[in-house]
């Protein structure tokens, strides 16, 4: 029994050397809107044709997002849910987990909550960061995620990209710079529209983050007017029985 | 009809008599200020606490395998659920808000003092469940920071000598954390620590009102009676409970009674914390990753550590100082030591002067040392543990200590102002 717990311990330890060498890269701003109703559909839509082979999003039911992103039942399963039987299940693959674990070197997460975990930044980059790299199993690296085992599932819609280096003058020297990453053209669609498809997607997993969102600020809004209302009442009421003690 | 049922009720439970005695017709010192909401604050945190928490677990399941999904179907399916735990998470950190500075308030004025020492020991003990209660209720949505926070403060029992190892064992009920460790921490927190958190915050105010409230001041509003007459005396409008008059042997000065007087004050002060408190639930309730922590929002993994583990915001000065200590027993030792001895501040300060308002230059620079030491340990705390980091939190720890140590040295003979007769 001590050994597990030994074990347990040498795990611990050496993951937590291994992530502390975690490195800091620029993170640009994802450019969402959760009010977007036809941003959240495309971002649906691709969603269910690019990330659903592999990963799930096993706490959000098909109902919820054809309800909040105003998609009538019949036309979302029949555009939408190539997997569901009925429109109260959750968003699963039946790909068997065992081998998307053996295919990639780990299973694949749950991408409900991953604009919560990672935040819309980080997937808006590192969805915009593959880049060919010869000696990876897929063949492309990532400048936010360093040797990840996911494929660049999006290279159709944004062709090959390849990490773009200039030859600039440093310090008196003619040295060459990394510049950022240039896709080769052969996508089928342009970078600004390649960025504007990341940006759907990321706004539809910002949203499945949180479904409570697009209710919980005009709620919050009629409960804030209710409060400063009865804080003015509650004030008045407060200085009328005080009158008899000034 | 109303009457006759009342009467009726008051001839076999003194209901209104009760009522009178604490509400009613209880003297409360005129000068409360912006410091005296929260103690009421605190009361309805918990009645928060305890409403929402009621209705969260009629939907929770507490195994390994289904807590963190039946937090989701709350988020997602159950009406309004996402309200409701929200209101539940933020209310976790709201109440130690409150508590914080319902505990400095104390400080300030000496609210701790000969004869509220009784009154200050069952706060503390309030202050130690709440810590468990709230460490306890972390471990349940079962995410990655619910499961790793736990490990590392279950961990700090493992440094006693002799016994640690078995007791991590005896508290986990399991060699790692498990479904055998939720499964305890669910039974002991929605029903074992609150039940003792509602006895000792009833102790807490029987307590309070028989010594009755302290004010800003610092002085007492009942003074014996010596057939001395004070002018302008606002208590003598009102009707008082003879058990505080002591049938005339007692004089009741510059105070009202609590209903209206304070219950209209406190609305003020609940409505306010209210507009604050649900502008982080329906506009922040991730509170920047302080209140619900990033990792969280992803189930537990044995197999894989975060990258930084941080205890919630309102461990973190305590969790600061466990670490600025290179030995670990110590750190423990010290880490509890640091509670401890705000447990025994009515015995370490030994001046008659209770507000601050009254004591020396040193006090009172002393206080503002304990104040930013508090806040410097908490801040670090939330940050890693670089060797710099540390050494600000070894030089913040000896801060923190100092506080007591000097309290004790110069309380005995410190030059205080003085005292007014009447309150200002």
């Amino acid at each position: 029994m001590l050994k597990k717990l030994f074990s347990v311990l040498a795990l611990v330890t050496s993951a937590s050397v291994l992530a502390a060498g975690g490195h800091a890269v620029h993170l640009d701003k994802a450019p969402i809107n959760l009010h977007d109703k036809e941003s959240l559909q495309r971002g649906a839509k691709m969603f269910q044709n690019y990330c659903l082979g592999c990963h799930q999003m096993e706490y959000q039911r098909y109902s919820r997002t054809f309800r909040d992103l105003g998609i009538p039942d019949d036309v979302g399963m029949k555009e939408l849910a190539f997997t569901a039987n009925k429109v109260g299940d959750f968003i699963k693959n039946s790909t068997p987990k065992a081998d998307l674990a053996r295919w990639f070197g780990a299973p694949p997460p749950d991408l409900t909550n991953v604009a919560r975990v990672r935040g819309p930044d980080w997937i808006y980059t590192y969805l915009r960061s593959f880049y060919v790299d010869p000696t990876r199993p897929f063949g492309v690296n990532n400048e936010v995620f360093p040797l990840v085992g996911m494929p660049h599932v999006l290279q159709e819609l944004q062709g090959i990209p390849h990490k773009k280096h200039e030859t600039q003058m440093v310090d008196g020297e003619s040295k060459e710079v990394y510049v950022g990453i240039v896709a080769d053209g052969s996508g089928e669609l342009s970078p600004e529209e390649y960025d504007r498809a990341v940006a759907d997607l990321v706004n539809y997993l910002e949203y499945t983050g949180e479904p409570s969102k697009l209710e919980s600020h005009s709620l919050g809004i009629k409960v804030m007017i209710f409060l400063f209302i009865f804080f003015v009442l509650a004030f008045l009421l407060k200085k009328e029985y005080w009158k008899d003690v000034h | 009809m109303f009457k006759n049922f009342m009467s009726w009720i008051e001839y076999r439970m003194p209901f209104m008599e009760k009522m009178n005695l604490h509400v009613m017709q209880y003297p409360a010192p005129k000068n409360f200020n912006f410091w005296y909401f929260f103690g009421s604050l605190a009361m309805l945190v918990l009645v928060n606490q305890i409403v929402t928490g009621i209705w969260l677990t009629m939907n929770f399941e507490p195994s390994a395998e289904r807590a963190f999904a039946s937090v989701e179907y709350i988020m997602r399916d159950v009406d309004y659920g996402w309200l409701l735990r929200y209101m539940h998470s933020t209310g976790a950190s709201a109440f130690f808000v409150v508590v914080y500075l319902h505990m400095f308030r104390g400080m300030m004025y000496g609210s701790y003092q000969k004869p509220r020492e009784l009154l200050w020991i069952f706060g503390m003990l309030i202050f130690v469940v709440l810590m468990a209660e709230a460490f306890m209720g972390y471990l349940l949505p079962w995410g990655q920071m619910s499961f790793w926070g736990a490990q590392v403060i279950i961990s700090i029992f493992g440094v006693i000598p002799g016994i640690g190892d078995d007791l991590t064992l005896w508290i986990r009920g399991d060699y790692v954390i498990s479904g055998a460790t939720l499964n305890r921490f669910f039974a002991l927190h929605v029903i074992a620590l609150p039940l003792v958190l509602v006895i000792l915050v009833f102790l807490h105010i029987i307590a309070l009102h028989e010594v009755g409230s302290n004010n800003p001041d610092g002085i007492d509003v009942k003074v014996p009676n010596e057939g001395q007459k004070f002018e302008n005396n606002v208590s003598e409008k009102f009707t008082f409970h003879e058990y505080f008059t002591k049938g005339g042997k007692k004089i009741i000065v510059d105070a009202i009674p609590f209903h209206p007087y304070y219950t209209v004050k406190d609305i003020v002060g609940v409505v306010g914390f209210l507009i604050i408190f649900c502008g982080v639930i329906f506009f922040a309730p991730e509170g920047g990753g302080y209140l619900l922590e990033a990792p969280n929002f992803e189930p537990a993994n044995p197999m894989k550590t975060p990258d930084h583990i941080a205890p919630v915001w309102y461990f973190t000065p305590f969790y600061a100082i466990l670490r600025a200590i290179p030995d670990q027993l110590w750190g423990a030792i010290l880490m509890f030591a640091a509670i401890i001895l705000l447990a025994l501040l009515p015995w370490l300060d030994r001046c008659k002067v209770r507000s601050v308002r009254y004591r020396s230059t040193l006090h009172k620079l002393n206080l503002v040392n304990f104040v930013i030491s508090f806040v410097v340990l908490g801040v670090l705390g939330v940050l890693p543990a670089t060797p710099t980091y540390t050494l600000y939190a070894q030089i913040a720890s000896v801060a923190y200590f100092g506080f007591f140590g000097l309290l004790w040295w110069y309380s005995k003979n410190e030059k205080t102002k003085p005292l007014p007769v009447r309150l200002s």
